[in-house]
């Protein structure tokens, strides 16, 4: 099987470094240690375990920062053959409109069996692009995916996407864009070998113009469809109240606390 | 030449499973009202599905007009890519300024449909929304480290908002339902719905709850998830669980707060055994109140909770189960 995985950089949760340029209100991605977006981790895993499976290879596809590179030698570590990384300072501050469109347009030269995407990002959080490119691109959508059980043979995969209640059964014919989740596994540590094949495993850099050609126009951040017009700290929370008394006195206490409230 | 009236604030209504309407599509149609009271335009909502009487009638009683689709490939299909593409139709022929739907699942991926189809940019995760020559959007980015405004460039755009961002409340006349139908084939690939199937317990869902009381790490095990369970059914609310929980095998993903599962702001978060590493604060930090026990004084959550008994949860959590009751008589 021929598996594409969307993966984006993000600046790390932990380190807490995330900051945007005053001037403009963009991320200031050169001053935050990026990683691998978490649920693209679980996509990507999904897709090794795909590969395994049933053969084939799994290639990424990335539109990012020139410094992106090192965040998906990590991707290659885990397993997969070859990245695609979209960069060019036109797209400093895309929109989920513009990153739609310049994914569909690289993924249009591409063959392949499933298209996987994380649920959203943990920097943004929109997880609106994969709608989107599936909509480009025309292809079968399923997001919200707990499992994912291709037949390559019949051409079609079967998804588990999580409901309200429980989960549906859907059937899709390939190829066709799924929606990663945690439910799909826990992401693999790359091992010393995977790490040591990755520094030699090609990550090829395209440009705006070679993704679009000529039709480069409503494309980047020039023309974004909205604005930051403002970015603050959330108001602290208030000084914490400790208790620390025998569990019933305690219950007593929380319980006031909470009609106190007009919580109960 | 008269000038064209501005372009109305359209509601996705959100159907559920039985053809009801979302909760959240009440709280997104009282937020578009007011954005209509402040800006003067027409506010309209907009429910597509193989059954659409139930839900546009519940949604009339919040808004002056409901246009209804009836779509019957919605039942038995995937039905965000057919949502979106009528949706798309509908925009293309009656010129609306701005479309609002929920945030959760399915209204991001109509979202997300529509914006391909439209060209219309989203702003996501809307904490709140005021009106100052068109929406003016507040979001929590960067794991609630910031929150920053954002406005639309152009004269349209697409809002996803939050659950329990606003109170729903239901206009003082309802509505008109207008059915319409659509022309045109479906381009979208039809992905078919072969079984539904339920969860052996259906839980309560979190995204919406007012009361969510949750377990991590030191609830230690399934069972133990059953005071969490009662807890939760005392307070009226639902039961959330954190990611070394869920990845234990405690308790269905479907119930996980955090960085990979859901974000939640509920009026209590009660944590139960629950450190509060950065990776499940970002999804429960703006609950209003935030309790939380644990035996672990130095435990991060003890920075960030309005209130912490550092105490065994399996002494606790029984006990305020007992005062609660009590208290109820």
């Amino acid at each position: 099987m021929r598996i594409v995985v969307l993966v984006k950089p993000v600046p790390d949760t932990a380190s807490g470094g995330e900051r945007l340029r005053p001037a403009d209100w963009r991320l200031d991605r050169a001053a935050t240690p990026a990683v691998v977006n978490a649920n693209d981790e679980y996509a990507l895993e999904a897709g090794l375990k795909l590969t395994e499976a049933h053969g084939g290879e799994v290639t990424l596809v990335t539109m990012a920062g020139s410094a992106a590179p090192e965040t998906l030698r990590k991707a290659l570590a885990m397993g997969a053959s070859s990245g695609t990384l979209i960069t060019d300072d036109a797209l400093g501050g895309s929109d989920t409109v513009s990153t739609a469109r310049v994914l569909a347009d690289e993924l249009r030269g591409l063959e392949f069996d499933l298209l996987l995407a994380g649920a959203d990002t943990s920097d943004g959080g929109a997880g609106v692009v994969p709608a989107g490119v599936a909509t480009l691109l025309g292809l079968p959508y399923v997001s919200y995916a707990a499992k994912i059980e291709p037949d390559p043979a019949a051409g079609r995969v079967r998804v588990h996407r999580i409901s309200p209640t429980g989960y549906d059964v859907l059937e899709a014919p390939m190829p066709a864009l799924v929606v990663a989740t945690q439910a799909l596994g826990e992401p693999r540590y790359p091992s010393l070998k995977g790490i040591m094949a990755a520094r030699s495993k090609t990550i090829q850099t395209r440009t705006l113009a070679d993704v679009a050609g000529g039709a480069t126009d409503g494309l980047g951040g020039a023309a974004a469809s909205n604005e930051v017009v403002a970015a603050e700290a959330p108001p602290p929370r208030a000084a914490t109240r400790v208790i620390r008394e025998p569990a019933d006195e305690a219950a007593r206490q929380v319980v006031a606390f909470l009609a106190e409230r007009r919580i109960i | 030449m008269a000038p064209e009236a501005p372009g109305a604030i359209w509601v996705h209504g959100e159907t559920t499973g039985d053809g009801s309407l979302a909760r959240i599509s009440t709280e997104v149609a009282t937020l578009a009202r007011s954005l209509g009271g402040a800006s003067g335009r027409e506010v309209v909502g907009i429910v597509v599905a193989a059954d659409p009487g139930n839900a546009a009638d519940e949604l009339a009683r919040y808004l002056p007009r409901v246009l209804t689709v009836a779509e019957p490939a919605t039942a038995d299909h995937a039905a965000a890519a057919i949502v979106g593409q009528r949706i798309a139709a509908l925009v293309e022929r009656e010129r609306p300024g701005y479309l609002f739907a929920g945030a959760g699942p399915e209204g991001r991926d109509v979202a997300g449909v529509v914006s391909a189809l439209t060209g219309w940019g989203v702003l996501v995760n809307a904490t709140a929304v005021r009106w100052e020559d068109g929406p003016v959007v507040e979001m929590s980015v960067f794991g609630g480290k910031l929150n920053t405004t954002s406005r639309f460039t152009g004269d349209h755009g697409i809002v996803t908002v939050r659950p329990n961002v606003v109170t729903a409340a239901a206009a003082a006349s309802g509505g008109t339902v207008e059915p319409t139908s659509v022309e045109g084939d479906l381009g979208l690939p039809l992905v078919p719905i072969v079984e539904r199937v339920a969860a052996e317990t259906a839980a309560a869902p979190i995204e919406e709850a007012r009361v969510i009381v949750s377990g991590g790490r030191g609830v230690g095990g399934p069972e133990g998830f059953r005071v969490v369970q009662e807890l939760a059914e005392a307070l009226g609310g639902a039961v959330g669980a954190t990611r070394a929980a869920v990845d234990a095998g405690w308790i269905p993903y479907a119930q996980q707060i955090g960085q990979t599962g859901k974000i939640v702001k509920p009026s209590l978060y009660l944590a139960l055994g629950i450190s509060g590493a950065i990776q499940h604060k970002v999804g429960m930090q703006t609950a209003e109140t935030i309790v939380a026990v644990n035996r672990d004084p130095d435990a991060p959550i003890a920075e960030f909770a309005d209130l912490v008994v550092i105490g065994d949860l399996f002494e606790v959590a029984p006990a305020i189960l007992a005062a609660l009751r009590e208290r109820a008589g």
